[in-house]
Protein backbone atom coordinates (compact mmCIF):
# COMPACT_ATOMS: atom_id res chain seq x y z
CA UNK A 1 0.00 0.00 0.00
CA UNK A 2 1.19 3.73 -0.82
CA UNK A 3 0.35 6.64 0.50
CA UNK A 4 1.04 9.52 -2.17
CA UNK A 5 0.68 13.02 -3.35
CA UNK A 6 0.29 14.17 -6.69
CA UNK A 7 0.69 17.76 -7.74
CA UNK A 8 -0.27 19.27 -4.45
CA UNK A 9 -1.01 22.94 -3.98
CA UNK A 10 -1.30 23.01 -0.23
CA UNK A 11 -2.78 25.69 2.03
CA UNK A 12 -5.01 27.83 4.18
CA UNK A 13 -8.20 29.22 2.44
CA UNK A 14 -6.58 32.64 2.70
CA UNK A 15 -2.81 31.69 1.46
CA UNK A 16 -0.84 29.14 -0.74
CA UNK A 17 2.12 27.52 0.93
CA UNK A 18 3.39 25.32 -1.30
CA UNK A 19 2.78 24.46 -4.80
CA UNK A 20 3.33 21.05 -7.21
CA UNK A 21 4.38 19.12 -4.72
CA UNK A 22 5.11 15.19 -5.49
CA UNK A 23 5.64 12.60 -3.03
CA UNK A 24 5.05 8.80 -2.20
CA UNK A 25 5.42 6.90 1.19
CA UNK A 26 5.38 2.71 0.99
CA UNK A 27 5.22 0.53 3.81
CA UNK A 28 8.60 -0.66 5.52
CA UNK A 29 10.07 2.62 4.86
CA UNK A 30 10.77 5.75 6.51
CA UNK A 31 10.45 9.07 4.84
CA UNK A 32 11.70 12.13 7.43
CA UNK A 33 10.51 15.60 6.11
CA UNK A 34 13.03 18.61 6.44
CA UNK A 35 12.84 22.16 5.69
CA UNK A 36 13.42 26.08 7.59
CA UNK A 37 9.99 27.12 9.74
CA UNK A 38 7.60 27.92 8.04
CA UNK A 39 8.81 26.28 5.02
CA UNK A 40 5.08 24.32 5.03
CA UNK A 41 6.32 20.82 6.47
CA UNK A 42 3.02 20.92 9.16
CA UNK A 43 0.64 21.60 6.10
CA UNK A 44 2.07 18.93 4.19
CA UNK A 45 1.89 16.56 6.76
CA UNK A 46 -1.72 17.63 7.61
CA UNK A 47 -2.54 17.54 3.84
CA UNK A 48 -1.30 14.17 3.58
CA UNK A 49 -3.32 13.16 6.99
CA UNK A 50 -6.06 14.53 5.14
CA UNK A 51 -6.92 16.74 8.01
CA UNK A 52 -6.47 19.78 5.52
CA UNK A 53 -8.28 19.38 2.25
CA UNK A 54 -5.40 20.39 -0.97
CA UNK A 55 -5.93 23.55 -2.74
CA UNK A 56 -5.15 21.37 -6.12
CA UNK A 57 -3.78 17.72 -6.98
CA UNK A 58 -5.07 14.71 -5.25
CA UNK A 59 -3.55 12.44 -2.01
CA UNK A 60 -4.30 9.20 -2.56
CA UNK A 61 -3.72 6.43 -0.19
CA UNK A 62 -3.73 2.45 -1.26
CA UNK A 63 -4.45 4.01 -5.03
CA UNK A 64 -7.88 5.59 -4.32
CA UNK A 65 -8.44 9.58 -3.54
CA UNK A 66 -7.70 9.38 0.44
CA UNK A 67 -11.15 12.17 -0.21
CA UNK A 68 -13.22 8.69 -0.73
CA UNK A 69 -12.63 7.12 2.32
CA UNK A 70 -14.52 7.75 6.10
CA UNK A 71 -12.88 9.46 8.75
CA UNK A 72 -13.00 6.68 10.47
CA UNK A 73 -11.47 4.26 7.86
CA UNK A 74 -8.74 6.65 7.30
CA UNK A 75 -7.82 6.69 10.61
CA UNK A 76 -7.39 2.34 10.24
CA UNK A 77 -5.10 3.08 7.97
CA UNK A 78 -3.20 6.27 8.86
CA UNK A 79 -2.19 7.39 12.14
CA UNK A 80 -0.81 10.49 13.29
CA UNK A 81 1.19 11.29 16.19
CA UNK A 82 1.00 14.92 17.41
CA UNK A 83 3.36 16.79 18.99
CA UNK A 84 3.35 15.91 22.73
CA UNK A 85 1.52 18.54 24.83
CA UNK A 86 -0.39 18.94 27.70
CA UNK A 87 -4.21 17.71 27.74
CA UNK A 88 -6.53 19.42 29.48
CA UNK A 89 -8.18 16.60 31.17
CA UNK A 90 -5.93 14.69 33.28
CA UNK A 91 -6.84 11.18 31.74
CA UNK A 92 -4.63 8.33 32.75
CA UNK A 93 -2.23 6.86 30.48
CA UNK A 94 -4.06 3.89 29.67
CA UNK A 95 -7.26 5.71 28.93
CA UNK A 96 -5.27 7.90 25.92
CA UNK A 97 -3.91 4.41 24.46
CA UNK A 98 -7.34 3.43 24.52
CA UNK A 99 -8.65 6.26 22.78
CA UNK A 100 -6.64 4.85 19.69
CA UNK A 101 -9.35 1.91 19.32
CA UNK A 102 -11.99 5.21 18.28
CA UNK A 103 -12.28 4.04 14.80
CA UNK A 104 -12.31 0.11 15.72
CA UNK A 105 -15.87 0.66 17.67
CA UNK A 106 -18.79 2.75 16.38
CA UNK A 107 -19.88 6.09 17.76
CA UNK A 108 -22.07 4.68 20.81
CA UNK A 109 -19.51 1.40 21.26
CA UNK A 110 -17.84 1.24 24.98
CA UNK A 111 -14.18 -0.54 24.60
CA UNK A 112 -13.65 -4.25 24.45
CA UNK A 113 -11.70 -6.31 26.45
CA UNK A 114 -9.94 -6.81 22.97
CA UNK A 115 -9.34 -2.83 22.73
CA UNK A 116 -7.77 -3.12 26.21
CA UNK A 117 -5.42 -5.33 25.81
CA UNK A 118 -4.29 -3.79 22.20
CA UNK A 119 -3.99 -0.61 24.31
CA UNK A 120 -1.94 -2.00 27.07
CA UNK A 121 0.03 -4.40 24.53
CA UNK A 122 1.10 -1.28 22.75
CA UNK A 123 1.84 0.35 25.79
CA UNK A 124 4.24 -2.89 26.52
CA UNK A 125 5.82 -2.31 23.46
CA UNK A 126 7.34 1.60 24.34
CA UNK A 127 8.19 0.26 27.82
CA UNK A 128 5.20 2.87 29.44
CA UNK A 129 3.20 0.27 30.47
CA UNK A 130 3.75 0.75 33.98
CA UNK A 131 2.56 4.16 33.85
CA UNK A 132 -1.40 2.94 32.76
CA UNK A 133 -2.43 4.55 35.79
CA UNK A 134 -1.01 7.34 36.29
CA UNK A 135 -2.68 10.82 34.59
CA UNK A 136 -1.01 11.53 31.61
CA UNK A 137 -0.34 14.86 32.47
CA UNK A 138 1.81 13.83 35.33
CA UNK A 139 4.37 12.28 33.39
CA UNK A 140 7.07 12.93 31.39
CA UNK A 141 7.65 14.92 27.75
CA UNK A 142 9.18 11.96 26.52
CA UNK A 143 7.10 9.68 28.28
CA UNK A 144 3.84 11.36 26.80
CA UNK A 145 5.56 10.88 23.27
CA UNK A 146 5.93 7.36 24.03
CA UNK A 147 2.30 6.96 25.09
CA UNK A 148 1.50 8.78 22.08
CA UNK A 149 3.08 6.43 19.29
CA UNK A 150 1.22 3.25 21.96
CA UNK A 151 -2.07 5.30 21.03
CA UNK A 152 -0.78 5.68 17.35
CA UNK A 153 -0.22 1.99 16.93
CA UNK A 154 -3.22 1.04 18.75
CA UNK A 155 -5.34 2.16 15.95
CA UNK A 156 -3.55 -0.75 13.63
CA UNK A 157 -2.85 1.95 11.05
CA UNK A 158 -0.74 0.78 7.91
CA UNK A 159 1.09 4.21 7.95
CA UNK A 160 1.89 6.12 10.88
CA UNK A 161 2.37 10.33 10.62
CA UNK A 162 5.01 12.28 13.20
CA UNK A 163 5.06 16.01 13.94
CA UNK A 164 8.23 15.76 14.94
CA UNK A 165 8.49 13.73 17.27
CA UNK A 166 11.57 14.84 18.89
CA UNK A 167 10.63 18.45 19.99
CA UNK A 168 11.19 18.83 23.55
CA UNK A 169 12.98 15.25 23.99
CA UNK A 170 16.07 14.79 25.90
CA UNK A 171 19.28 13.31 24.24
CA UNK A 172 18.19 9.91 25.15
CA UNK A 173 14.88 9.62 24.60
CA UNK A 174 15.30 11.40 21.05
CA UNK A 175 17.45 8.04 20.38
CA UNK A 176 14.63 5.83 22.01
CA UNK A 177 12.14 7.39 19.44
CA UNK A 178 14.38 7.17 16.51
CA UNK A 179 14.90 3.37 17.71
CA UNK A 180 11.41 2.86 17.62
CA UNK A 181 10.64 4.75 14.45
CA UNK A 182 13.74 2.12 12.73
CA UNK A 183 10.90 -0.85 14.54
CA UNK A 184 7.88 0.65 12.93
CA UNK A 185 9.07 0.94 9.56
CA UNK A 186 11.28 -3.16 10.20
CA UNK A 187 7.44 -4.18 11.50
CA UNK A 188 6.18 -3.00 7.80
CA UNK A 189 4.44 0.44 8.27
CA UNK A 190 4.93 3.33 6.39
CA UNK A 191 6.85 5.83 8.69
CA UNK A 192 6.77 9.96 7.62
CA UNK A 193 8.18 12.43 10.00
CA UNK A 194 9.45 15.73 10.23
CA UNK A 195 12.09 16.94 11.90
CA UNK A 196 14.53 19.86 12.50
CA UNK A 197 17.45 17.94 12.69
CA UNK A 198 19.06 16.14 9.30
CA UNK A 199 21.16 14.36 12.20
CA UNK A 200 17.43 12.64 12.84
CA UNK A 201 16.69 11.81 9.28
CA UNK A 202 20.83 10.54 8.98
CA UNK A 203 19.81 8.53 12.16
CA UNK A 204 16.04 6.75 11.13
CA UNK A 205 15.12 7.59 7.30
CA UNK A 206 15.34 5.90 4.29
CA UNK A 207 14.51 8.71 2.40
CA UNK A 208 14.31 12.76 3.12
CA UNK A 209 12.22 14.96 1.21
CA UNK A 210 13.51 18.69 1.52
CA UNK A 211 10.87 21.58 1.80
CA UNK A 212 11.94 25.01 1.85
CA UNK A 213 9.57 27.77 1.21
CA UNK A 214 6.88 25.39 0.26
CA UNK A 215 8.64 23.92 -2.89
CA UNK A 216 10.47 20.71 -3.14
CA UNK A 217 14.30 21.17 -3.28
CA UNK A 218 15.57 17.55 -3.22
CA UNK A 219 14.04 14.08 -2.34
CA UNK A 220 15.91 10.50 -2.24
CA UNK A 221 17.43 8.17 -0.47
CA UNK A 222 19.51 9.50 2.52
CA UNK A 223 22.64 8.51 1.78
CA UNK A 224 22.71 10.52 -1.23
CA UNK A 225 20.47 14.00 -0.58
CA UNK A 226 21.51 14.80 2.22
CA UNK A 227 25.41 16.25 2.18
CA UNK A 228 26.91 19.71 3.33
CA UNK A 229 25.62 21.88 -0.11
CA UNK A 230 21.72 20.49 0.18
CA UNK A 231 21.38 21.77 3.81
CA UNK A 232 23.24 24.91 3.10
CA UNK A 233 20.87 25.57 0.30
CA UNK A 234 17.76 24.23 2.22
CA UNK A 235 18.94 26.48 5.19
CA UNK A 236 20.35 29.23 3.99
CA UNK A 237 23.23 29.06 6.55
CA UNK A 238 26.36 27.00 6.51
CA UNK A 239 26.82 24.03 7.81
CA UNK A 240 29.87 22.00 8.57
CA UNK A 241 29.76 17.92 7.98
CA UNK A 242 31.54 15.84 10.20
CA UNK A 243 32.99 12.37 9.22
CA UNK A 244 33.74 9.20 10.86
CA UNK A 245 36.88 7.90 9.25
CA UNK A 246 36.24 4.47 10.79
CA UNK A 247 32.90 4.21 9.03
CA UNK A 248 32.59 6.92 6.60
CA UNK A 249 29.15 7.72 8.69
CA UNK A 250 28.32 11.88 8.90
CA UNK A 251 26.71 13.95 10.82
CA UNK A 252 26.35 17.63 10.84
CA UNK A 253 26.44 20.56 12.68
CA UNK A 254 25.19 24.13 12.27
CA UNK A 255 27.25 27.10 11.85
CA UNK B 1 -7.79 8.34 39.95
CA UNK B 2 -9.57 5.45 41.23
CA UNK B 3 -8.81 2.02 39.29
CA UNK B 4 -12.52 1.54 39.76
CA UNK B 5 -14.98 3.66 39.26
CA UNK B 6 -17.75 1.84 41.84
CA UNK B 7 -16.45 3.58 44.94
CA UNK B 8 -16.91 7.21 43.33
CA UNK B 9 -20.00 6.39 41.90
CA UNK B 10 -21.71 5.04 44.49
CA UNK B 11 -20.69 8.17 46.98
CA UNK B 12 -22.71 9.96 44.33
CA UNK B 13 -25.43 7.84 44.59
CA UNK B 14 -25.74 8.18 48.08
CA UNK B 15 -25.79 11.67 47.83
CA UNK B 16 -28.81 11.78 45.40
CA UNK B 17 -30.76 9.28 47.82
CA UNK B 18 -29.79 11.22 51.23
CA UNK B 19 -30.84 14.26 49.29
CA UNK B 20 -34.26 12.56 47.69
CA UNK B 21 -35.04 11.52 51.56
CA UNK B 22 -33.99 15.07 53.22
CA UNK B 23 -36.23 17.00 50.49
CA UNK B 24 -39.06 14.64 51.02
CA UNK B 25 -38.99 14.62 54.73
CA UNK B 26 -37.91 18.31 55.46
CA UNK B 27 -40.18 20.86 55.82
CA UNK B 28 -43.12 23.23 56.88
CA UNK B 29 -44.91 19.93 57.54
CA UNK B 30 -42.18 17.41 58.57
CA UNK B 31 -42.93 13.61 57.29
CA UNK B 32 -40.73 11.36 59.25
CA UNK B 33 -39.06 8.80 57.08
CA UNK B 34 -41.29 5.78 58.37
CA UNK B 35 -44.58 7.81 57.24
CA UNK B 36 -42.64 8.25 53.53
CA UNK B 37 -42.11 5.11 53.47
CA UNK B 38 -45.72 3.96 54.41
CA UNK B 39 -47.13 6.20 51.53
CA UNK B 40 -44.97 4.82 48.77
CA UNK B 41 -45.55 1.20 50.09
CA UNK B 42 -49.05 2.09 50.48
CA UNK B 43 -49.44 3.55 47.02
CA UNK B 44 -47.80 0.53 45.29
CA UNK B 45 -49.79 -2.07 46.72
CA UNK B 46 -53.04 0.14 46.57
CA UNK B 47 -53.87 -0.02 50.30
CA UNK B 48 -54.97 3.28 51.71
CA UNK B 49 -52.17 4.20 54.03
CA UNK B 50 -51.63 4.67 57.77
CA UNK B 51 -50.71 8.32 57.99
CA UNK B 52 -52.76 11.44 57.50
CA UNK B 53 -54.09 12.31 54.43
CA UNK B 54 -52.48 16.14 54.76
CA UNK B 55 -48.81 13.99 55.09
CA UNK B 56 -50.19 12.09 51.63
CA UNK B 57 -50.94 14.76 49.93
CA UNK B 58 -47.81 16.84 50.70
CA UNK B 59 -45.36 13.90 49.26
CA UNK B 60 -47.64 13.52 46.29
CA UNK B 61 -49.10 17.08 45.53
CA UNK B 62 -46.48 19.24 46.35
CA UNK B 63 -42.64 18.16 47.52
CA UNK B 64 -43.19 15.26 45.00
CA UNK B 65 -43.18 16.68 41.44
CA UNK B 66 -40.69 19.82 43.45
CA UNK B 67 -38.02 16.70 44.98
CA UNK B 68 -38.11 15.10 41.05
CA UNK B 69 -38.39 18.48 39.17
CA UNK B 70 -35.19 19.56 41.31
CA UNK B 71 -33.43 16.34 40.25
CA UNK B 72 -34.05 16.04 37.28
CA UNK B 73 -32.52 20.16 36.59
CA UNK B 74 -29.95 19.75 39.06
CA UNK B 75 -28.71 16.38 37.05
CA UNK B 76 -29.31 18.25 33.37
CA UNK B 77 -27.39 21.24 34.82
CA UNK B 78 -24.10 18.91 35.42
CA UNK B 79 -24.13 16.98 33.40
CA UNK B 80 -24.83 19.93 30.15
CA UNK B 81 -21.36 21.65 32.31
CA UNK B 82 -19.79 18.18 31.90
CA UNK B 83 -20.67 17.70 27.91
CA UNK B 84 -19.50 21.87 27.37
CA UNK B 85 -16.48 21.60 29.35
CA UNK B 86 -15.05 18.10 27.87
CA UNK B 87 -16.15 20.13 24.18
CA UNK B 88 -14.74 23.27 24.71
CA UNK B 89 -11.76 21.78 26.20
CA UNK B 90 -11.80 23.99 29.64
CA UNK B 91 -12.52 22.78 33.12
CA UNK B 92 -14.32 26.92 33.49
CA UNK B 93 -16.88 26.92 30.89
CA UNK B 94 -20.31 26.12 32.03
CA UNK B 95 -23.48 26.46 30.53
CA UNK B 96 -23.81 29.82 31.43
CA UNK B 97 -20.68 30.89 30.38
CA UNK B 98 -21.73 29.98 27.19
CA UNK B 99 -24.48 31.38 26.71
CA UNK B 100 -26.93 28.96 26.50
CA UNK B 101 -28.74 29.85 29.97
CA UNK B 102 -28.87 33.57 29.18
CA UNK B 103 -30.21 32.91 25.65
CA UNK B 104 -32.56 29.93 27.54
CA UNK B 105 -33.50 33.39 29.40
CA UNK B 106 -34.20 35.45 26.69
CA UNK B 107 -36.15 33.31 25.01
CA UNK B 108 -38.19 32.50 27.92
CA UNK B 109 -38.79 35.99 28.90
CA UNK B 110 -40.41 37.07 25.56
CA UNK B 111 -42.10 33.89 25.97
CA UNK B 112 -43.79 34.66 28.80
CA UNK B 113 -44.27 38.71 27.53
CA UNK B 114 -46.07 37.22 24.84
CA UNK B 115 -48.03 34.94 26.88
CA UNK B 116 -47.50 31.97 25.12
CA UNK B 117 -48.41 28.33 26.72
CA UNK B 118 -45.81 25.96 28.52
CA UNK B 119 -44.73 23.93 25.07
CA UNK B 120 -43.85 27.52 23.38
CA UNK B 121 -41.86 29.03 26.57
CA UNK B 122 -40.21 25.83 26.37
CA UNK B 123 -39.09 25.94 22.24
CA UNK B 124 -38.42 30.07 22.44
CA UNK B 125 -36.01 28.90 25.46
CA UNK B 126 -34.23 26.14 23.72
CA UNK B 127 -33.77 28.11 20.39
CA UNK B 128 -32.19 30.90 22.81
CA UNK B 129 -29.85 28.60 24.13
CA UNK B 130 -29.11 27.40 20.81
CA UNK B 131 -28.27 30.65 19.10
CA UNK B 132 -26.38 32.02 21.97
CA UNK B 133 -24.24 28.84 22.40
CA UNK B 134 -23.59 29.14 18.59
CA UNK B 135 -22.95 33.12 18.10
CA UNK B 136 -20.61 32.41 21.70
CA UNK B 137 -18.89 29.30 19.90
CA UNK B 138 -18.40 31.17 16.01
CA UNK B 139 -17.82 34.42 17.02
CA UNK B 140 -15.05 32.56 19.71
CA UNK B 141 -12.89 30.30 17.05
CA UNK B 142 -13.51 32.92 14.27
CA UNK B 143 -11.11 35.00 16.02
CA UNK B 144 -7.65 34.12 16.33
CA UNK B 145 -5.63 34.54 19.43
CA UNK B 146 -3.12 32.99 21.43
CA UNK B 147 -5.20 32.18 24.22
CA UNK B 148 -8.38 30.78 22.21
CA UNK B 149 -9.70 29.02 25.82
CA UNK B 150 -9.62 33.02 26.98
CA UNK B 151 -11.24 34.47 23.72
CA UNK B 152 -14.27 32.10 24.21
CA UNK B 153 -14.98 33.01 28.05
CA UNK B 154 -14.62 36.82 27.25
CA UNK B 155 -16.65 36.03 23.85
CA UNK B 156 -19.76 34.46 26.38
CA UNK B 157 -19.34 37.21 28.80
CA UNK B 158 -19.75 39.73 26.13
CA UNK B 159 -22.90 38.04 24.33
CA UNK B 160 -24.05 37.21 27.96
CA UNK B 161 -24.04 40.94 29.08
CA UNK B 162 -25.68 41.55 25.22
CA UNK B 163 -28.76 39.03 26.04
CA UNK B 164 -28.90 40.26 29.51
CA UNK B 165 -29.61 43.77 28.01
CA UNK B 166 -32.39 42.15 25.79
CA UNK B 167 -33.95 40.62 29.10
CA UNK B 168 -33.88 43.80 30.33
CA UNK B 169 -35.72 45.33 27.91
CA UNK B 170 -38.18 42.68 28.18
CA UNK B 171 -38.71 43.47 31.69
CA UNK B 172 -38.80 46.79 30.92
CA UNK B 173 -41.50 47.18 28.14
CA UNK B 174 -44.14 43.83 30.27
CA UNK B 175 -47.01 44.56 32.00
CA UNK B 176 -45.15 45.35 35.34
CA UNK B 177 -48.76 43.87 37.32
CA UNK B 178 -49.08 40.53 35.61
CA UNK B 179 -45.94 39.99 33.42
CA UNK B 180 -43.12 41.23 35.41
CA UNK B 181 -43.22 39.59 38.86
CA UNK B 182 -43.34 35.96 36.87
CA UNK B 183 -40.33 37.53 35.05
CA UNK B 184 -38.42 38.78 38.28
CA UNK B 185 -39.24 35.22 40.49
CA UNK B 186 -38.33 33.00 37.39
CA UNK B 187 -35.14 35.00 36.55
CA UNK B 188 -33.81 34.46 40.02
CA UNK B 189 -34.53 30.33 39.76
CA UNK B 190 -36.91 28.67 41.85
CA UNK B 191 -38.85 25.46 41.79
CA UNK B 192 -41.66 27.06 44.36
CA UNK B 193 -44.00 27.03 41.27
CA UNK B 194 -43.16 23.23 39.87
CA UNK B 195 -46.60 21.11 39.37
CA UNK B 196 -47.42 18.13 38.26
CA UNK B 197 -48.31 19.34 34.46
CA UNK B 198 -44.95 21.23 34.69
CA UNK B 199 -43.31 17.83 34.97
CA UNK B 200 -43.89 16.47 31.68
CA UNK B 201 -42.46 19.15 28.72
CA UNK B 202 -39.41 19.53 31.41
CA UNK B 203 -38.85 15.51 31.89
CA UNK B 204 -39.58 14.51 27.64
CA UNK B 205 -36.42 17.10 26.54
CA UNK B 206 -34.60 16.16 29.43
CA UNK B 207 -34.82 12.63 29.07
CA UNK B 208 -33.94 12.79 25.40
CA UNK B 209 -31.12 15.14 25.28
CA UNK B 210 -29.30 12.97 28.57
CA UNK B 211 -29.71 9.66 26.71
CA UNK B 212 -27.57 11.48 23.39
CA UNK B 213 -25.20 12.73 26.12
CA UNK B 214 -24.81 9.37 27.99
CA UNK B 215 -24.78 7.21 24.75
CA UNK B 216 -21.84 9.49 23.26
CA UNK B 217 -20.05 9.38 26.58
CA UNK B 218 -17.79 7.22 24.98
CA UNK B 219 -16.78 9.52 22.42
CA UNK B 220 -16.33 12.61 24.73
CA UNK B 221 -13.06 11.52 25.52
CA UNK B 222 -11.94 11.99 22.21
CA UNK B 223 -13.62 14.88 21.62
CA UNK B 224 -11.62 17.21 24.35
CA UNK B 225 -8.88 16.36 22.30
CA UNK B 226 -7.51 19.37 19.64
CA UNK B 227 -9.65 18.80 16.78
CA UNK B 228 -7.34 17.87 14.12
CA UNK B 229 -6.23 15.17 16.62
CA UNK B 230 -9.44 13.99 17.26
CA UNK B 231 -10.19 13.78 13.51
CA UNK B 232 -6.87 11.80 12.75
CA UNK B 233 -8.27 9.37 15.74
CA UNK B 234 -11.29 8.59 13.59
CA UNK B 235 -14.04 11.12 14.66
CA UNK B 236 -15.96 12.99 12.66
CA UNK B 237 -15.79 15.96 15.04
CA UNK B 238 -17.68 18.64 12.80
CA UNK B 239 -21.05 16.15 13.25
CA UNK B 240 -20.57 14.86 16.51
CA UNK B 241 -19.67 18.22 18.01
CA UNK B 242 -23.33 19.46 16.85
CA UNK B 243 -24.53 16.67 18.62
CA UNK B 244 -23.35 17.34 21.27
CA UNK B 245 -23.93 20.88 21.65
CA UNK B 246 -27.49 20.73 20.87
CA UNK B 247 -28.06 17.91 23.62
CA UNK B 248 -26.72 20.33 26.24
CA UNK B 249 -28.43 23.19 25.20
CA UNK B 250 -31.86 21.27 25.25
CA UNK B 251 -30.76 19.83 28.49
CA UNK B 252 -30.28 23.28 29.50
CA UNK B 253 -32.98 25.27 27.72
CA UNK B 254 -35.44 22.43 29.59
CA UNK B 255 -34.44 23.16 32.64
CA UNK B 256 -34.14 26.87 32.22
CA UNK B 257 -37.85 26.65 31.07
CA UNK B 258 -39.09 24.89 33.59
CA UNK B 259 -37.11 26.31 37.04
CA UNK B 260 -35.86 29.75 35.50
CA UNK B 261 -32.11 30.14 35.74
CA UNK B 262 -29.84 28.82 38.38
CA UNK B 263 -26.43 29.09 37.72
CA UNK B 264 -22.88 27.74 39.04
CA UNK B 265 -24.97 23.64 39.28
CA UNK B 266 -23.00 23.24 35.81
CA UNK B 267 -19.64 24.25 36.73
CA UNK B 268 -19.43 23.38 40.30
CA UNK B 269 -21.13 19.62 40.22
CA UNK B 270 -18.49 18.41 37.65
CA UNK B 271 -15.50 19.47 39.41
CA UNK B 272 -16.72 17.40 42.22
CA UNK B 273 -17.47 14.38 40.02
CA UNK B 274 -14.09 15.01 38.86
CA UNK B 275 -12.59 14.35 41.61
CA UNK B 276 -14.81 11.32 42.49
CA UNK B 277 -14.01 9.24 39.88
CA UNK B 278 -11.84 11.37 37.62
CA UNK B 279 -11.80 13.05 34.01
CA UNK B 280 -13.13 9.74 31.92
CA UNK B 281 -16.35 11.11 30.80
CA UNK B 282 -17.94 7.15 30.71
CA UNK B 283 -17.88 7.72 34.02
CA UNK B 284 -17.77 11.16 34.82
CA UNK B 285 -21.38 11.62 33.51
CA UNK B 286 -23.30 9.39 34.77
CA UNK B 287 -21.33 10.71 38.21
CA UNK B 288 -22.38 14.32 37.51
CA UNK B 289 -26.01 13.30 37.03
CA UNK B 290 -26.34 12.05 40.20
CA UNK B 291 -24.65 14.29 42.22
CA UNK B 292 -26.15 17.11 40.45
CA UNK B 293 -29.50 15.78 41.18
CA UNK B 294 -28.18 15.29 44.83
CA UNK B 295 -26.97 19.07 44.66
CA UNK B 296 -29.74 20.42 43.60
CA UNK B 297 -32.10 18.79 46.28
CA UNK B 298 -29.90 20.00 49.34
CA UNK B 299 -30.06 23.38 47.35
CA UNK B 300 -33.74 23.03 46.86
CA UNK B 301 -34.07 21.74 51.04
CA UNK B 302 -31.76 24.68 52.18
CA UNK B 303 -33.89 27.07 50.14
CA UNK B 304 -37.52 26.22 51.84
CA UNK B 305 -36.15 25.63 55.06
CA UNK B 306 -33.86 28.27 55.92
CA UNK B 307 -36.15 31.30 56.58
CA UNK B 308 -39.58 32.51 56.67
CA UNK B 309 -39.67 33.14 52.98
CA UNK B 310 -38.19 30.88 50.34
CA UNK B 311 -34.79 31.92 48.94
CA UNK B 312 -34.41 31.87 45.15
CA UNK B 313 -32.44 29.08 44.19
CA UNK B 314 -29.90 31.51 41.66
CA UNK B 315 -28.95 33.08 44.69
CA UNK B 316 -27.99 30.44 47.27
CA UNK B 317 -26.14 28.29 43.90
CA UNK B 318 -24.52 31.88 43.63
CA UNK B 319 -23.37 32.04 47.40
CA UNK B 320 -21.68 28.51 46.76
CA UNK B 321 -20.65 29.20 43.48
CA UNK B 322 -18.58 32.31 43.10
CA UNK B 323 -16.17 31.53 46.33
CA UNK B 324 -15.57 27.85 44.45
CA UNK B 325 -14.83 29.47 41.22
CA UNK B 326 -12.40 31.67 42.93
CA UNK B 327 -10.94 28.68 44.40
CA UNK B 328 -10.55 26.96 40.97
CA UNK B 329 -8.94 30.30 39.28
CA UNK B 330 -6.74 30.46 41.94
CA UNK B 331 -5.73 26.65 41.98
CA UNK B 332 -5.57 26.60 37.91
CA UNK B 333 -3.25 29.64 37.57
CA UNK B 334 -0.51 28.03 39.02
CA UNK B 335 -0.22 24.98 35.90
CA UNK B 336 -1.05 27.72 33.90
CA UNK B 337 2.34 28.62 32.11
Amino acid sequence: MTLSGHDLTIGYTDHVVGRHLDLALSGGEVLALLGPNGGGKTTLLKTLLGLLAPRAGEVKLGGRSLTGYSVRERARLVAYVPQSHVSTFAFTVEAVALMGRTAHGNIFSRPTAGDRAIALRMLERFGVAHLRERPYTMISGGERQLVLLARALAQEPQFVVLDEPTANLDFGNQGKVMREIRQLAASGHGVLFTTHDPNHAMRAADRVYLLRGGECIGEGPTSTILGRPQLEALYGGPVEEISDRSDGRTAFLPG
Amino acid sequence: MPRSAVPGLLIALAILIAGLLLALTVGRYPVSISELFDIVAAKLSGRAPDVPAAAVNVIWQIRGPRVLAAALVGASLAIAGTAFQGLFRNPLVSPELLGASSGAALGAVIGIYLALGVFAIQAFAFVGGLVAVSAVYLIGSAIRARDPILVLVLTGVVIGALLGAGVGLVKYIADPYNQLPAMTFWLLGSLAAINVADLIPLFGPVALGTLVLFALRWRMNVMSLPDEEARALGVSTGPLRIAIVAAATLVTSASVAAAGVIGWVGLVVPHIARTLVGPDFARLVPAAALLGGGFLLLIDTLARNMTAIEIPLGVLTALIGTPFFVWLLASMSKTWS
